[in-house]
Parts: C-alpha cells; structure tokens; sequence
C-alpha cells in the first residue's frame, strides 16, 4: 500500500529523518514509536504531503505523493488541532468532512452513533463550538473525523496521549476493529509503548531520523520495546 | 519587580516574530512613523494659521468645536487596534507576585502607549502657537492639560468597555449619525460640546475635572481588574452558545456549496472576519465623495472608475486579499483533506464573486447621483470580477500573514500582509483599469472608456480557466512554505 523509497528531510545541516525503504502492505496495523525528535511527525507530514522531502519520494496505493492528489480521496488523517475547524460545531465538522468524502448528513447520522461510547456523552448536541472543547475532547472529534468516508489508510499521530482512560480503552477496540479489516491500512504513532503493542501487529521504532527495529508484535515486544528505551541515549559502557 | 516585568517586557519585544520580518519592511515603518509625526507637528504648528487665514474663525474655538469628534475617533482607533493589557498575565498568576503590582503594572503600561503620547504631537506644537500668539498663559496650560487627561480617559474607557462590542457600536452609530446630522445642518452637537472645551481656556480652574475623572476611571479600571483576575473570570475568553446551522439550500452547489457553507460560517463566528466585512460594506460608501464632488481632486473623469473598484470591490479588497490565511489554522486540514486545490480555488472566487454583484445591487442608490455614475459602479464591478478576483487571488499565494480569526488587532493593514509582491500587484488592481479607461475616454469619447474596460473584465472571465490554472500552479509551488508559515504563530 505505501511505499517509502530513499527519504530523507533535511533542515540545514540536520537530518531529521532517513528512511532507506519501508513497505507498508494493505491491511497491516503499523505502529510506530520514538522518542520526542525522533522523526514520527515528520513521517506523518511526508505521507500527507505537508511538507516536503528532501530527497526521496512516497508512493501511496500507487500515486506519488508530492506529485499527483489522488492519494486524498482514500487517505485520512489526524496529526494535531490544525486539523479542525474551530469555529464549527463537532456535527458541523463532521458533516464538512463527509461531504468532502462523498458522504452526506444522513450518511453521518448513521456511522455517528456508532460512536457514542468513545463520545462519552461530551462531543455531540454540546451547544459549543470546537474551539471551545477541551483538548481531549477536540482529539476524539478529529480521530472520529478521520474514519468518515471509508479511507482505505488512516494516520493518526499520537491518537493516545490526552484522552481519559475511558477513551484510550474504547480508542483501542475501534482501533483492533479497524485492523481486523484487512481493506483498512491503520498507521499510528504513539509514546505509550502499552497502548501500541496491543494494537499493532507491526512496530518500527524510529531513533534520531532512523529506523532502528522493525518487529512483528508478539508476547516478548513489549518487553523488548522497554529494554531499547531504557538503555536509549545511555552511553555503549553502561550498558554491559 | 518591576525590574522583573520591564527585562520581561524587553525581551518579549526584541523576540517577537514581526520584528524578526525583514529589514526592507521595518525601514519602511520607520520612515511610515517619522512620516506620521512629521504631519502631525506640521499640522500642529500650521493648525493655527490655516484657520486664520482661511476665516473660520478664533483657532482655538474651531479646534474646540471638532474636538468631540477628534476623541471619538481616537476611541475607535483605539478599540479596533491597541492592545489589552490582560492578555499577558495568566503566566503571572501563580508565581510569588502581588495582584496589586500585576494589575497596576498592566494597567500602567496602557499609559505609556502609543495611542496616548502621539497626540502630544498635534497638541503640544498646537499650544505653542497659542502662546506665542499671545493667549492667555494660564488659559492654555489649563487647555493642555485638560485635554491630555482627556485622551487619557479614552485610555480607560477602551480597557473598561474592551470586548463589549453592543455598547461600542451603539456608540460609533450615535456619533454616526451625529455628525451626519451636523454635515446636513439638522443638529449640531458641536454646540453643546464646544462650550465645555472652550471653558478649559476661559475658567482654568475647570481643566481639574478631567482629571478628576481620568481618576475615577482609572480607579474603576484598577478594581475591575482587581475583581475578576480568575482564570474563569475576567481572564476568561468568551464562549458563545453554538448552534448548528445547515443551509441545506446550498447543497445544490456540490462540493461549491460546502466550501461556502463553511466560508458563511467563518465569517458569521470570528471577529476578524466580521470586522473585515462591515468594513467592505462601508466601502459602499467611499464612492459619495467622488459622485457629490466634496474633494475637489477626484473630479477629474478618470476617477469615476477608481470609485466604481472600491465601491463595488470593497468585500474582494478587505476580505478577498488575505485569502489563503482566514484558513490558516486549519490549513493543513485543507491540504491533506479530499480537496482539490481548483475547487477550494473556485469556491473562493466564487464567494468574491457573489459578493460584488450584492454590492453592487446595494449600490444602486448611486443612480441618484445619474445614471453615469452607477454605470462607472457597474463596470468596475465587472472588471472586479473578470480581473481583479484572479490578481486578488494570486496576491493570495504569497501572503504568508496567519490570521488569528478571534482577535480584532492588527484587522487593519497587517504590516507583514505588504510585501514588494502584493504591493506591485496592487497596481494592475487600480492603476490599470483607469488607464484603461483614459484611453478610451481621451482618444475617442466617454462611452469608449468604459467600454475598454469591460472589455478587459470580460476578456478575464472568458479565460477564466486558464488563468485558474497558472494560479493553481503557484499555490502549489508555494504550498510547504505557507503551511510552514502558518504554523508559526505571529
């Protein structure tokens, strides 16, 4: 589904990401982990075309990504607030975003309901507008936005950090849902080492621009995820 | 502390982003400031003799009469432009400082701004010239600092009626139609004003009262501050009572409709937009003093065109130009999202579109001035829309300016919104189409002038695809560095 050839974004004279290949198969739950810096949204913004790679390209279902837009209409995505509309309402939002996706307001009645439990009772018929939501509250709009409109790949950075425990447990199992269809390509980056070995079945860690791991989730990831970060940044004679 | 606050004060200044835009522009500012002063002294020393010479009377009385609205004004200003001094406090909050000093300081630093000292430009030079003329001494101090305590009211009076928009406008329209009524000699409220400026000259003593009201309202400020420094009070950004809206008629229209929902939407909910359009609507107006003949130097014919741009083109002008960044928060939502670039293009010239045939509808009532002044409306509304929606757009792609849609400041001319690209394609908006018409107009006659100029409006539209598509190609060139913009908040 998605190709990475050779990339490389470059800032000055630092590198801040350097992807010699990765392959992303249709279907796959991909996970990806590192720590502040290590190039996980810069990633993201290449594969939305946000910003530019230095050198290198990204292939999506086919399309060359900073050449053509006909990746957009099945990729969806959630990277941070700039990715809502503050002055709409979360309905109104939501209607915007499927019309955009050929879905109309009865369409979204529909599939918002399904929904409900992860709103928590906090998003819908509100009386308020977007950017008077809470943080937590903007992030479950904008990740339930990126699954209108049946996208074949969803991006979602960080999708757990500042949502309650309640979301983060409902957020998993719409999320294990998603990766059980195996049309769906779910791509998400996440701190929570926990949260991302129960919902991925692939795990790349990313350090200082590279890829350092790339492993098949099983039993033992966890625990080898929390031995690489322990000893991450730690000189090679501590180590033993 | 006040150590503390003035190092805190500097640093913010010396790091802020507009200060770090380029040297061509802060250079140009510079020179824009001493221009400005220059005038004013000019116009403080000259004040006096132009009266005199002119014959309208004792200079002091004339400058008394004008005053109220000379205060109005600078209210206005200040209410659209300086800024609160709330907006930096929340940081203070919870560290070892007294409220007291906090309030006081923020207050304080309202005093030293820009908007109160200018005037000292106009009025000091201005009480100078009385002096020498031989006004009465004590009269004039007392006249100085009278007024000074004036202007220092209007200090107060924004920071206590800052975001109560009811009471502002109910406010301008009064003093609107105040000095509508005074142009059409019904009512004169000069009359009444006057007097009460002319007693700060003529009974010195009466120059305390300003003062003691500068007092009372400084006093009312402080403690109104004082009271509502909670985070869920005073310091609280204002939440309004949403409603979804529909407006399901627009369906019709396709992907169109849902972008100018959403563009409806924009402009109804955030201030900066609203400011935008009430003032493309006054633009409406800016016509009635070329048709009524009141500036002797817009009578020349070719002007007439310059009006019908404005008059017609007064939304393209205001709210067109920044195009691109009344979307800037959500941008990179708009280009990762299932948008074609052409349609989010379209939909927008569309909007501009729309919006000068309704100004031009509405400014129909220039007829009353003959058919040939609404006949120079129509064909500049036509090479608005034919021309200058695509330049506006395409000035569009190198505004990097984001705009932050809840705040009014900076809504008039945004110092970083004037780079050497926008102005130089301000020239085709305006020079061009009375060039246009002056060759029609002096080579063959009236008729022909405006016939050239229509030309070139539909000559625009008839290539409209064409034209979309070399603007669709320089937003995309310039797409990574808008979006790198625009994440950088000014």
């Amino acid at each position: 589904m998605i190709k990475i050839e050779n990339i490389t974004k470059t800032y000055g004279s630092a590198t801040v990401l350097n992807i010699a290949n990765l392959e992303i198969p249709k279907g796959q739950s991909f996970g990806l982990v590192g720590n502040n810096g290590a190039g996980k949204t810069t990633l993201f913004s290449l594969l939305l075309d946000l910003i530019q790679p230095t050198t290198g390209h990204i292939i999506n279902n086919g399309v060359l990504i900073d050449e053509s837009e006909a990746w957009k209409p099945f990729t969806s995505a959630f990277i941070d607030e700039t990715f809502l509309i503050g002055y709409l309402t979360p309905e109104e939002y939501f209607y915007f975003i499927g019309e955009l996706r050929g879905q109309n307001k009865a369409d979204i009645d529909a599939l918002l309901p399904e929904f409900e439990g992860f709103f928590h009772g906090e998003i819908l018929g509100q009386k308020k507008y977007l950017r008077d939501l809470s943080k937590g509250n903007q992030k479950k709009v904008g990740i339930v936005a990126s699954f209108i409109g049946k996208p074949e790949v969803i991006i979602l950075d960080e999708p757990f950090a500042n949502l309650d425990p309640t979301t983060q447990i409902r957020l998993k199992g719409i999320i294990k849902e998603l990766a059980n269809n195996r049309e769906v390509t779910v791509l998400i980056s996440s701190h929570d080492l926990i949260h991302v070995t129960e919902v991925c079945e692939r795990i790349v860690v990313l350090q200082k621009g590279e890829t350092v791991k790339d492993i098949r989730t099983s039993t033992e990831t966890l625990k080898e995820l929390e031995v690489f970060f322990e000893s991450e940044g730690m000189p090679k004679s501590q180590l033993g | 502390m006040l150590k503390h606050f003035l190092t805190l004060e500097w640093i913010s200044f010396f790091r802020s982003a507009s200060f770090k835009s380029n040297l061509g522009i802060k250079i140009l500012m510079i020179f824009g400031a001493l221009y400005f002063m220059f005038v004013f002294l000019a116009m403080g020393v000259g004040a006096y003799y132009i009266i005199k010479k002119e014959g309208w009377g004792d200079p002091l009385e004339v400058v008394n009469q004008f005053l109220i609205y000379y205060l109005v004004a600078d209210l206005y200003l200040r209410y659209m432009l300086q800024k609160m001094p709330i907006t930096n406090i929340k940081p203070l909050l919870y560290l070892p400082v007294e409220k007291n000093q906090v309030v006081g300081y923020s207050l304080g630093k309202t005093v030293i701004s820009f908007f109160n000292w200018s005037h000292t430009f106009f009025f000091l030079p201005f009480a100078i010239v009385l002096l020498v003329e031989g006004y009465n001494p004590t009269g004039v101090i007392a006249w100085q600092l009278g007024i000074m305590a004036l202007i220092f009211c209007n200090n107060f009076i924004n920071v206590l009626v800052n975001n109560k928009d009811q009471v502002f406008y109910a406010v301008l329209a009064f003093i609107t139609i105040m000095g509508a009524c005074q142009y059409f000699n019904l009512f004169d409220i000069t009359q009444y004003t006057a007097p009460l400026f002319n007693a700060l000259y003529q009974i010195p003593l009466t120059a305390l009262l300003p003062w003691v009201m500068l007092f009372a309202l400084a006093v009312s400020a402080f403690t109104y501050f004082r009271r509502h420094m909670y985070l869920d009070a005073g310091l609280a950004s204002k939440k309004s009572v949403a409603k979804t809206e529909d407006y399901t008629w627009l369906n019709r229209f396709g992907n169109l409709g849902t972008f100018l929902k959403n563009d409806i939407k924009l402009i109804k909910r955030n201030k900066r937009s609203k400011t935008s359009v009430i003032m493309s609507f006054l633009f409406i107006f800016y016509g009635l003093l070329f048709f009524t003949g009141g500036i002797e130097a817009y009578d020349g014919p070719v002007w007439k065109i310059f009006a019908g741009i404005f008059v017609s083109g007064g939304f393209l002008f205001s709210f067109g130009q920044f195009v691109p960044s009344w979307d800037s928060a959500y941008y990179p939502l708009m280009m990762s999202q299932n948008i074609k670039y052409k349609e989010y293009l379209n939909s927008k010239w569309y909007l501009m579109v729309i919006a000068t045939i309704i100004t031009t509808v509405l400014a129909s009532f220039y007829l009353y001035f003959g058919l040939d002044a609404y006949l120079a409306i129509i064909v500049g509304a036509i090479y608005n829309i034919g021309v200058n929606s695509y330049l506006v757009l395409w000035g569009g792609a190198y505004i990097k300016t984001p705009i932050d849609l809840s705040s009014n400041k900076k809504a008039f001319g945004d110092k970083q919104a004037f780079n050497s690209k926008t102005l130089l394609l301000t020239l085709p908006k305006l020079i061009l189409p009375l060039g246009f018409y002056a060759l029609g107009h002096y080579l063959i006659n009236p008729t022909a002038g405006y016939i050239f100029v229509v030309m070139a409006g539909v000559l625009g539209f008839a290539f409209k695809n064409k034209v979309f598509k070399m603007i669709e190609h320089i937003y995309k060139k310039e797409k990574y560095k808008t979006l790198a913009a625009y994440k950088q908040k000014a």
